[in-house]
């Protein structure tokens, strides 16, 4: 039961003769959510498709739970119009039973449009569509990449609160990527800050005061989070005796 | 005496007609899910590669005195498996590639056929189709193949709507996407090949795009936008065989109009879905 859902041990893929990942080694366990941060083009989707199992890394372990079943959620979808097929319809190519659908959709908030073709949802039921689907084989890992993108404020953390209780009722592992981190910290154990290798990863309040982060982040996440520390010149924080790990191969202090 | 021959042609007429008929129901009938696939997916500048390839298959099959349906189908096949291997090689992209294979293959094979100066190929035939030459045995033919492709197509169903409205999702979920999509590109081949003969090989894709299209107007969901297609498909069947019976115009173009007709009446009818 403690055992890892998935080990990834030192993967690295490339691209076209571009490192798209550099040694990346991370683990998800049981109940806990880890989220995945970086700018873009920083490999975070690689990684991820990598974790489904979409893509094959070119060198690298991975380690599977022999009971590991999967809910993705991607990003974003598109259905061609001229393919009719209602929100009930979409959820039941995972899972067949109807009432578990109808379940589903009561769950993620949006009874309401299981007739309704599914390329007519707004961006927000769409989404929630697509958490809905995720969590209908009931997975004891769900992948989310970037889950809220296209929500406005509210709804972003309305989202985030159901993928909390989610993780609750299913006690499954969560892997989910982001843009920003501050609106993620609550609702997060673990944070990978990503820029093809590991830069540095801890829980949310030790990665937001990393140099690394910084680095990366850099003046979005100085006026962002809470300061409770002094930054110097460089934007770099005075080391308050956190214990945050770098990845390996991370060139900086 | 006279009535007697009168009688005997007579009745030979019918047996055409029943034969074309016949051939071109069969032919609908798969056309009609197969074309929502083409729509859905849009694959019909990859229908119209394969259909253009069927051309060369028939030259090569007469050069090498080859059955020809048999040359069909194989060429149509190597066609489809090569684009998907080229495909995935990712060095232009699709449409162009269609392009170039789609009029190479066009082109080849009407080079091919004017270089067989010992054998006389109708020409308009291979490209419009000849549905009133049809004979007992293209009928089995044609419905040995319709029946493969139907069955494939209602085995691997779902398989196929999951991967059309989501691939990564569906490879998730466990299904065998790569095989899934290629037994697709077969299956299009093999209708491709059955499908000449009715309506030669630059009209096929009408007869596959036209109907679904037709029927998405009135449909909710993707099976019932399947069976509507495919009975469009044998209304344009019936029409246009009728057309060709009673004012005497090339049955191929003549279903193809037909089909086309009851698109312009569906833009009619409100969109459901």
């Amino acid at each position: 039961m403690n055992s890892p859902l998935i080990a990834l041990e030192s993967i690295s893929k490339s691209f076209a003769e571009k490192n798209i990942l550099q040694n990346v080694s991370m683990t998800v366990n049981r109940g806990e959510i880890t989220t995945i941060i970086g700018p873009n083009g920083a490999g975070k989707s690689s990684l991820v498709r990598v974790i489904l199992g979409l893509i094959t890394p070119d060198q690298g372990n991975i380690k599977r739970s022999k009971d590991l079943v999967i809910g993705y959620m991607p990003q974003k979808i598109h259905i061609d119009p001229t393919l009719p097929i209602s929100t009930c319809r979409f959820l039941q190519l995972a899972n067949t039973s109807h009432d578990a659908c109808h379940k589903a959709l009561d769950l993620v908030g949006i009874p309401e449009v299981k007739n309704t073709p599914f390329h007519k949802l707004s961006g927000g039921e769409m989404q929630r569509a697509l958490l809905a689907r995720a969590i209908l084989r009931q997975p004891n890992l769900l992948v989310l990449d970037e889950p809220v993108q296209g929500v406005d404020f509210n709804g972003q953390n309305a989202l985030y609160g159901l993928i909390g209780e989610i993780r609750s009722s299913l006690n499954c592992g969560i892997v989910m990527v982001s843009h920003d981190l501050h609106l993620v910290m609550s609702a997060t154990d673990h944070v990978i800050c990503l820029n093809h290798h590991i830069c540095c990863q801890g829980k949310p309040e030790q990665v937001t005061q990393d140099p690394a982060y910084l680095d990366i982040f850099g003046e979005t996440a100085l006026y962002n989070h809470h300061h409770n520390h002094q930054h110097s010149l460089q934007g770099k924080v005075s080391d308050d005796g956190g214990n945050h790990q770098h990845g390996e191969g991370c060139q900086h202090d | 005496m006279a009535v007697i021959i009168n009688m005997g042609k007579g009745a030979n007429m019918i047996d055409f007609l029943i034969y074309a008929l016949l051939a071109g129901l069969g032919v609908a009938l798969v056309a009609g899910p197969l074309g929502c696939f083409v729509v859905w997916r849009r694959m019909a500048y990859f229908g119209d590669t394969l259909a253009h390839s069927a051309l060369l298959g028939v030259s090569l099959g007469v050069l090498l005195n080859v059955d020809l349906g048999i040359a069909v189908t194989a060429v149509c096949l190597l066609m489809a498996l090569g684009l998907v291997a080229l495909d995935h090689q990712g060095v232009l992209a699709l449409d162009t590639l269609l392009g170039i294979l789609s009029h190479s293959s066009l082109a080849a094979g009407l080079v091919v056929i004017s270089l067989l100066s010992d054998v006389r190929v109708d020409l308009m035939s291979l490209l419009f189709g000849d549905l009133l030459s049809v004979t007992k045995a293209d009928l089995w033919v044609i419905y040995s193949g319709a029946g493969i492709a139907i069955l494939l197509l209602a085995t691997l169903w779902k398989s196929l709507i999951s991967i059309t409205v989501e691939p990564e999702l569906a490879a998730v979920e466990g299904v065998k996407v790569a095989r899934v999509r290629t037994a697709l590109m077969v299956i299009t081949a093999l209708v491709i090949a059955i499908a000449m003969k009715i309506v030669g090989v630059l009209l096929i894709t009408a007869l596959l795009i036209i109907p679904a299209a037709t029927a998405r107007r009135i449909s909710a969901t993707p099976e019932s936008m399947a069976m509507v297609a495919s009975l469009v498909a044998m209304l344009a069947v019936v029409s246009g065989l009728g057309a060709s019976w009673y004012i005497d115009t090339p049955a191929g173009p003549s279903i193809v109009i037909s089909a086309t007709l009851a698109f312009c009446l569906s833009l009619g009818l409100k969109q459901k879905g």
